[in-house]
C-alpha cells in the first residue's frame, strides 16, 4: 500500500509545518486519511478487529506526534478506534444472535443481547453504551470462537452470506471494514455538519437587543450568530481582534457582509466594554475531560474578565474537539509558540537580538504563544452538536465517543501481530 | 454655619504641624494689613494645648514645603501608616529621603529653594489659616486683593492729586501697583471696583466666619473705600450682589468636580461648535455607547489648522505648536504633555503684556482659558493637565495687585518651574526611590505599554546592580511598548516582549506588576492606558502583585466607575490597518453597506478597579488605593498654594 504510505506522509508533513489551520479542517483530513488506511488495510481471518486497530493506531502514533498540540488528530485517531471496536462488537453480538441456538456466551453481555433483536451497528454500539460495558474488548475479542461463523441476517444488509466456512469468513472481515468505513464515513459527516448543529441553537441563547462579545474568529461562532441574525433577531456583536493574527478582523468582515452590527476592538478593551456586554460567545481549539478549554490566546483574560463582571462566557465546539485526557499545566505543555516576527519586525530590531554581547544569552525574548487554557470554573456553558452541556458534565460526554483503552494511543509491544 | 465648623476644623490641625514655631513674628507686610480678622481666629488656636500633642488628626504638612524632613519623625503620611502590609517600607521614608538629598538635587539647591520659599510658605501657610477656601472661591482672585487695598488707593488718591505728566512717569518707572491704573481714569476706576469687590468679597466672608470682629472691619473698611470713589458706587452694589450670590456654604460643593461637557448633549455641542477653530467633522457612525465623548480629531486637521495660523492671533505660538503636537499625536504621555503645556503656557506668559484698560489678573486668566479651550480641541486633556491647570489659575488669580506686571509674570513663571519640578521631576525622583526598595534580586517585573516613572524605575533598579528580568507586554494600536523595548534592551537590560492577549501565559513567571496611571480616582480607580486593567487583573487572578506609580499631581477627586462614563477617543482608523502586516487587510476594501454596519471603536483609557491594586507608588509614599481620597483631600489645597 504504498500510496496510503504517500498520504500519510504527506500528511504528516503538513501537520509538522502547521500547514493545516484550524482543528475541523485537521479532523476531517485526518479521519479521511484513516479511512483510506483502512480500505487498504488487508485483514487476517482471525481478529481482524486488531489487525485494524493496529494499523490505525500506527498510523495515529505518528500524526499525533507530528502535531501533539493539535489534539483533534488525536481525538479523530481515538474515535475511529472507538469505532472499529464498536463495530466489532455489534457483529459479534449479531453473529451471537444469529447463532441463538448455541448458548455459548461466556460474556454477560451477550446473554444479555441475546434476545434483542439485532439492530445497526449504531443502535448496538448505543445499547453497549447503556450498558456501561466494561470495554474489555481485547479478551472479548480472543474469547469469540472463530466457530461462530455461522450464516448471519446482516442488518444493514448489502451482504450476501456465503455457504462455506472461508468463504463466511471472507464476507465477515469484508463486512468489519466495510461497517468501519461507513462508521468513519457518518463521522466525517458529522464533522461537516457540526456547525449547522450547533447553530440550529442560536436562537435559544441569543435574544432580542444582546450585546455579544467575541474574540478572534472561529466558524462556528460565525455561523452561530448569523443563525441567530436569520431568526430576525436583532443584536449586535463587538468582536476583538485578537492579536497577533488579527482574525476578528475577517469575522467582523464576514458578520458586517451578513448584515449584523459589528463594532471591532482592541484587544485591550476587552475589560472596557465588558461591562455592556450580554454574553460572550468563543470559540475553542479544544475542550478537555475536566471541561477546561484551550482556546485561542487571549481568551482567559475575557474568560476572567466575564467572571469579574458576571457575563455568561460560552464556549462552542464540536464534538471532534472533545479531547479524553486530563489536562497537566495546559498552558505549557499544551500550547505553542509562534513566530516572533508576528510581534516584532525583525529588521527593526535586530540590533537587539545580537547574541553575542554580554554572558551570551540574547538580551531580547519574544513571546508568542498560540493557546490560552481557560479553566473549567471560568465557563459557563459549552455548547457541542448535541446540546448544551456543564464544564462538570464534560468527562461523561467525552466517555461516549471514546474507548478507555484508547486513551494512550500507542499499540502495545505485547499485543502486536 | 457648619461651614465655619469646616474652615476653623482644618486650619487647627494645620497650626499644630507647621506654624507654632516662627509663623506669628514673621508675618509678610502685605498680609498683616489684612490679617486683623483671621487673626483674631488663629491666636487662640495656636496658643491651645493642641498645638504640642500629636493628635490622630493631625496631618503633617506636605513634606515638599519643609524639606529638612529628617528632623521631623512624623512626616510619614498619613495614609501610609493605614496600610499594615506596607508599613515598615512606608516608614522608611527619611532613608529614601536622605538618598534624595544625596543626589542630583543638591541639599544646597533644595536648601535655597527653602529660604526663599521660607517668606513665601509661610505666607502660604497664613493664608490657609485665613479661610482659603473662600480665597479660592472668587475667580477675580478677590480675597488676597484685599490686603493690598491700601498701597492702590493711596497710589489712586496720588494719581488724583499729581499732575497728569507725572502720572506718566510714574507708570514708566512701573513703581506703584498696576501700569494701566493711573493712566486713564476708566483703568483707575476698573482697578478700585475690582479692589472694592475683593474687599466687599473679604468682608463678607469674614462676617460669615467670625461674625462681630469682621464686622467691625467692615465698617472701618468700607467708608473709605466709599470715601476714596464715589463714582463706582453701582459697580460696587453689583460687585456686591455677586458676592451675596454665594453663600459660604456653596463653597465646599466648589470641591465637587464641575461635571464633564457631554458632547450628546446638543445644544452645549451647537455651543462649542461655534466656539471652535479646527473643522468639526461630523463622527462617522459614530458608537451609540459614546455618544457623550468627543469625536477623535485626526491629523488631517493639521494642515488646515496650519492655514489658520495667521488668523488664530490670540493663541500663542508656544501653545499653538503644542496643540498641533496634541493633535498629531506626537506628544503623549501623561507628564510630557503635562510639561509640554506648563512651558507653553510659561512662554506666553512671558511674552505677555497686559492690554490697556485690563489688567494682569482677570486677562491672563482668560487669555489662559482661551489657551486651554484650544489645546482641548486638539485633543482632550488629561485629568492631571486639569489639575496643572487648576494651580496655574489659582496662582494668577492670587498674584498680588502690587507686584507689577513683570515681577507678576517672573512669579508666575518661577511658580510653572517649581510645579514641573516639584511636582513631576522631584516626585519621580522619590517614586523611582520608593519603588525600587521593592525589586528585589530575581524578581521578573511586568509592565504594559510605556510608562516613563517605570522606565525610570527600571533603569535605576538596573543601575543599583538588581538581577532582575523585564517583562514588556503591549497592546495595538498604539505599541508603545517597543519604544520602551528599545530603549530597554539598549540600556542592557534583559527584556521578554509579548502582546497582551499572552499575558496569562507569561504571568505565570512574573513576580510583580509596576504600571504607570494617566489619573488615580479618588474611589481609587486606576484610570490609565486601555488595557491595563486586564493585565492588572490577570495578575490578580495569578496572586501577583500590582504596583501602580503615579505622581500625586495626578491624583483627581472625580470617581469613576467604569471605562464608559468618561473616556477619549482614538482615531477609529488606526483599528482597521495593521501596520507591518501585509497579510491582514480583510477590512481594506468594504462595500458601503458593509462600513454602515461596522463599527471601529478605539478607546484610549480604561478603569481599573481597585481591588486588583496591591499598592500604589506616589511621591507621598507608598499607599493603598483606600488612601487617595486622603492625599486628594489634603494636599490639594497644598498644590494650589505651593
Amino acid at each position: 500500500m504504498p500510496d496510503t504510505q504517500a498520504l500519510v506522509n504527506d500528511f504528516l508533513n503538513q501537520l509538522k509545518k502547521r500547514k493545516i489551520e484550524g482543528s475541523q479542517a485537521t479532523a476531517k483530513q485526518t479521519a479521511e486519511l484513516l479511512r483510506s488506511v483502512i480500505s487498504q488495510t488487508r485483514v487476517p481471518y482471525t481478529n481482524q478487529a486488531g489487525a485494524l486497530i493496529d494499523s490505525v493506531k500506527a498510523v495515529g502514533e505518528r500524526l499525533i506526534a507530528a502535531n501533539p498540540v493539535e489534539l483533534a488528530v488525536g481525538n479523530i485517531v481515538r474515535r475511529v478506534l472507538h469505532i472499529i471496536r464498536e463495530e466489532d462488537v455489534s457483529l459479534t453480538t449479531a453473529a451471537m444472535a444469529g447463532l441463538n441456538l448455541s448458548a455459548v456466551s461466556d460474556d454477560e453481555d451477550d446473554a444479555d443481547r441475546d434476545d434483542r433483536p439485532v439492530l445497526s451497528a449504531a443502535a448496538v454500539a448505543a445499547a453497549s453504551r447503556s450498558t456501561l460495558r466494561p470495554p474489555s474488548l481485547q479478551t472479548l475479542l480472543e474469547d469469540v470462537p472463530d466457530s461462530a461463523a455461522v450464516p448471519h441476517t446482516s442488518s444493514s444488509g448489502g451482504d450476501s452470506e456465503g455457504k462455506s466456512k472461508s468463504a463466511d469468513k471472507s464476507s465477515r472481515s469484508r463486512k468489519l471494514k466495510h461497517d468501519v468505513i461507513e462508521a468513519v464515513n457518518e463521522l466525517i459527516q458529522d464533522i461537516n455538519t457540526c456547525h449547522e448543529q450547533i447553530a440550529e441553537q442560536a436562537v435559544e441563547h441569543i435574544h432580542q437587543n444582546e450585546v455579544i462579545l467575541t474574540l478572534g474568529s472561529s466558524r462556528t461562532v460565525l455561523e452561530f450568530l448569523c443563525a441567530a441574525k436569520e431568526k430576525k433577531r436583532s443584536f449586535r456583536v463587538f468582536v476583538a481582534e485578537g492579536a497577533p493574527r488579527y482574525q476578528g478582523h475577517l469575522l467582523a468582515k464576514e458578520l458586517v457582509a451578513r448584515g449584523l452590527q459589528t463594532t471591532l476592538i482592541t484587544d485591550s478593551a476587552v475589560f472596557a466594554m465588558i461591562s455592556r456586554v450580554n454574553m460572550v460567545i468563543v470559540g475553542a481549539h479544544a475542550v478537555m475531560a475536566n471541561g477546561g478549554v484551550i482556546a485561542p490566546v487571549g481568551l482567559n483574560m475575557v474568560a476572567l474578565a466575564a467572571q469579574k463582571h458576571a457575563v455568561p462566557f460560552v464556549v462552542l465546539a464540536g464534538s471532534h474537539k472533545l479531547c479524553p485526557l486530563y489536562p497537566h499545566n495546559p498552558e505549557v505543555l499544551l500550547n505553542e509558540l509562534r513566530s516572533p516576527s508576528e510581534l516584532l519586525d525583525f529588521g527593526e530590531f535586530s540590533d537587539c537580538m545580537d547574541f553575542g554581547s554580554g554572558n551570551g544569552a540574547p538580551l531580547l525574548h519574544v513571546v508568542n504563544p498560540t493557546f490560552d487554557y481557560v479553566p473549567p470554573k471560568l465557563v459557563s456553558l459549552f455548547i457541542t452538536d448535541t446540546g448544551g452541556h456543564n464544564p462538570s458534565y464534560m468527562y461523561r460526554l467525552i466517555a461516549d465517543y471514546y474507548s478507555a483503552d484508547d486513551l494512550v494511543v500507542q499499540r502495545r509491544p505485547t499485543s502486536g501481530n | 454655619m457648619d461651614a465655619r465648623r469646616v474652615t476653623r476644623a482644618v486650619p487647627r490641625v494645620r497650626q499644630v504641624g507647621f506654624f507654632t514655631p516662627n509663623a506669628p513674628p514673621e508675618q509678610p507686610g502685605p498680609v498683616r494689613s489684612q490679617s486683623g480678622p483671621p487673626n483674631s481666629n488663629s491666636p487662640p488656636l495656636s496658643g491651645s494645648p493642641a498645638s504640642n500633642s500629636l493628635s490622630p488628626v493631625m496631618i503633617p504638612p506636605p513634606r515638599h514645603l519643609s524639606d529638612n524632613l529628617g528632623a521631623r519623625t512624623g512626616a510619614v503620611p498619613v495614609p501610609g501608616r493605614a496600610n499594615a502590609g506596607d508599613h515598615a517600607t512606608v516608614g522608611s521614608y527619611n532613608p529614601a529621603d536622605s538618598v534624595l538629598g544625596l543626589e542630583s538635587p543638591p541639599p544646597t539647591r533644595i536648601g535655597d529653594g527653602e529660604s526663599s520659599e521660607e517668606t513665601e510658605s509661610s505666607l502660604g501657610w497664613y493664608r490657609r489659616n485665613n479661610p482659603a477656601k473662600f480665597a479660592s472661591s472668587f475667580p477675580g482672585g478677590g480675597f488676597d486683593l484685599s490686603p493690598v487695598k491700601q498701597p492702590e488707593i493711596v497710589s489712586g488718591v496720588e494719581a488724583k492729586n499729581q499732575p497728569p505728566e507725572k502720572n506718566e512717569v510714574q507708570k514708566g518707572q512701573a513703581s506703584s501697583s498696576k501700569p494701566s491704573k493711573a493712566k486713564t481714569t476708566k483703568a483707575e476706576r476698573r482697578a478700585l471696583q475690582e479692589s472694592q469687590r475683593a474687599a466687599k468679597a473679604a468682608s463678607k466672608a469674614e462676617a460669615n466666619k467670625s461674625g462681630g470682629g469682621a464686622a467691625s472691619s467692615k465698617t472701618v473698611k468700607q467708608p473709605s473705600q466709599k470715601k476714596d470713589a464715589p463714582p463706582v458706587a453701582s459697580s460696587v452694589a453689583t460687585s456686591e450682589r455677586i458676592g451675596v450670590d454665594r453663600p459660604a456654604e456653596k463653597e465646599r460643593k466648589k470641591d465637587v468636580p464641575p461635571p464633564r461637557m457631554q458632547f450628546d448633549d446638543e445644544s452645549r455641542v451647537g455651543k462649542a461648535k461655534r466656539r471652535s477653530v479646527l473643522n468639526q467633522t461630523e463622527a462617522r457612525n459614530s458608537i451609540e455607547l459614546f455618544r457623550h465623548l468627543p469625536p477623535h480629531k485626526n491629523g488631517t486637521q493639521l494642515p488646515y489648522l496650519e492655514s489658520k495660523f495667521f488668523e488664530l492671533h490670540d493663541k500663542h505660538p508656544a501653545v499653538y505648536k503644542v496643540g498641533l503636537q496634541y493633535l498629531t499625536g506626537d506628544l503623549s504621555g501623561g507628564n510630557a504633555r503635562c510639561i509640554a503645556m506648563l512651558q507653553a503656557f510659561q512662554e506666553a506668559i512671558r511674552d505677555y503684556s497686559t492690554p490697556p484698560e485690563k489688567t494682569l489678573i482677570r486677562d491672563l486668566t482668560s487669555k489662559i482659558g482661551g489657551f486651554v479651550s484650544f489645546l482641548i480641541e486638539c485633543r482632550p486633556l488629561s485629568m492631571s493637565m486639569g489639575n496643572a491647570i487648576r494651580f496655574l489659575k489659582s496662582r494668577i488669580a492670587k498674584l498680588p495687585p502690587i507686584l507689577s506686571e513683570s515681577e507678576a509674570k517672573a512669579a508666575l513663571c518661577s511658580d510653572i518651574d517649581r510645579f514641573i519640578n516639584e511636582k513631576i521631576v522631584l516626585a519621580d525622583k522619590v517614586i523611582v526611590r520608593h519603588a525600587a526598595t521593592k525589586i528585589r534580586d530575581g524578581d521578573v517585573l511586568l509592565t504594559y505599554g510605556s510608562s516613563c516613572v517605570v522606565e525610570m524605575i527600571l533603569l535605576y533598579a538596573h543601575e543599583l546592580g538588581k538581577q532582575f528580568r523585564v517583562v514588556v507586554v503591549d497592546s495595538r494600536p498604539m505599541l508603545e511598548g517597543k519604544k520602551l523595548l528599545r530603549r530597554l534592551v539598549a540600556k542592557g537590560l534583559s527584556c521578554t516582549y509579548t502582546h497582551l492577549n499572552a499575558i496569562s501565559y507569561i504571568m505565570h513567571e512574573v513576580t510583580r506588576v509596576l504600571l504607570g496611571a494617566s489619573s488615580i480616582l479618588s474611589n481609587g480607580t486606576v484610570y490609565s492606558r486601555v488595557g491595563t486593567a486586564s493585565v492588572a487583573m490577570v495578575a490578580y487572578a495569578y496572586r501577583v502583585p500590582v504596583l501602580i506609580c503615579c505622581e500625586a499631581y495626578k491624583f483627581h477627586e472625580r470617581v469613576q466607575l467604569d471605562s464608559i462614563c468618561f473616556n477619549e477617543l482614538g482615531d477609529p482608523d488606526a483599528i482597521a490597518k495593521v501596520p507591518g502586516r501585509v497579510d491582514v487587510n480583510y477590512l481594506d476594501n468594504l462595500s458601503d453597506k458593509q462600513k454602515e454596519n461596522l463599527k471601529l471603536l478605539n478607546l484610549k483609557y480604561d478603569a481599573t478597579p481597585s481591588d486588583y491594586i496591591s499598592m500604589i507608588v506616589t511621591d507621598y509614599g507608598m499607599i493603598p488605593p483606600t488612601s487617595v481620597p486622603v492625599i486628594v483631600r489634603e494636599y490639594r489645597k497644598e498644590y494650589l498654594l505651593i
